[in-house]
């Protein structure tokens, strides 16, 4: 039941990124470029209504269908690897125009190169677990 | 019906984002889809070589259904919720991307120059999108998160951390897009 609950979020998601178009690597280049609003619509209206919703959560102690609080668990405070990794990321993100999430959603639309991004990717993150002690934190 | 067919406006498309941000608290778990990246590194075994594998991946199965369920919908949305899977992009965009020679821009949901079944016989495009897919997957990691872990769930909760990394993410992306472009295309 509760599987089939994560798979109905996840259709509904992958739905989302294909139609809002997010999975689209000329959005993503169109978004650097700064020629045209969509991309950061789309952020930022989910931001907003984001903000509200984790506050209203917060404020009335929200419970999930099981019960249980909703827990927010804060971030570590560093400034270096979220920085350095961040710009990593967005090094790819703008040259295979995909982040971790449309990907997947690429993988069911059709799109058979888009496993070598997969594939990669998975490959990009066992590295930084190996390296993972020598890099600045 | 015709409205769904079309691509999605933005003031659509981020509301549902919303919601799938906070269906995902409301069963309990989070929004952030690259620690999946991780989980999977641990499924082929990572775990023998690095302790940063070493985690009961079976909690995280939770996630990895989310990702099926993220494969099921691009597909549903491209075969079932598109008539003609054009992304229309604005004419000046499509304008420069054709001097780098992306002729498919304006006329296709990819470009075919590096997603399209030719294009995997084109070591140059194999490269991109091995080396993209690299930087994604370790960039993610260690920045913690990507676009859902940060910008969204992240952002949404006033980290500041978040922050620092979507400001990374757009470092990133723009040096990528304006500097490096050129020299690659």
């Amino acid at each position: 039941m509760r599987t089939l609950l994560y798979l109905l979020i996840g259709i509904f998601f992958g739905i989302t990124m294909f139609k809002s178009e997010a999975a689209s690597w000329f959005r993503i280049y169109e978004m650097f470029q700064f020629q045209s609003f969509h991309m950061y619509g789309i952020m930022g209206s989910a931001l907003a209504i984001g903000i509200v919703v984790v506050q209203l959560i917060k404020r009335y102690k929200l419970k999930s269908i099981y019960g249980e609080r909703i827990q927010f668990i804060p971030k570590n405070k560093s400034i270096s690897r979220y920085l350095i990794g961040g710009i990593i990321f967005g090094l790819g993100w703008a040259l295979a125009g995909a982040c971790p999430g449309p990907m997947f959603t690429l993988v069911g639309a059709g799109f058979a190169p888009i496993l070598i991004v997969i594939v990669f990717s998975v490959l990009g993150t066992f590295l930084y677990g190996v390296l993972k002690d020598k890099l600045p934190h | 019906m015709n409205a769904i067919m079309q691509p999605w406006p933005w003031y659509v498309s981020g509301p549902l984002i919303s919601l799938v941000l906070f269906l995902l608290l409301w069963v309990g778990k989070n929004f952030g889809m690259s620690s999946n990246l991780r989980t999977l590194c641990t499924i082929c075994g990572a775990d023998k070589t690095s302790d940063f594998f070493k985690f009961d991946w079976k909690a995280q199965r939770w996630n990895l259904v989310v990702v099926l369920g993220a494969i099921i919908g691009g597909f549903i949305a491209s075969t079932f919720l598109t008539d003609t899977a054009v992304v229309n992009i604005n004419p000046e965009t499509v304008k420069d991307l054709k001097e780098l020679g992306f002729s498919s821009a304006g006329n296709a949901y990819l470009p075919t120059e590096l997603y399209s079944l030719d294009a995997l016989t084109d070591i140059k495009s194999v490269l991109i999108l091995a080396i993209g897919g690299l930087l994604v997957g370790f960039g993610t990691r260690y920045a913690g998160g990507c676009t859902s872990g940060h910008a969204i769930s992240g952002l949404s909760n006033l980290q500041l951390p978040s922050l620092i990394a979507v400001i990374g993410f757009f470092i990133g992306g723009l040096i990528m897009i304006h500097l490096l472009f050129p020299l690659i295309f």
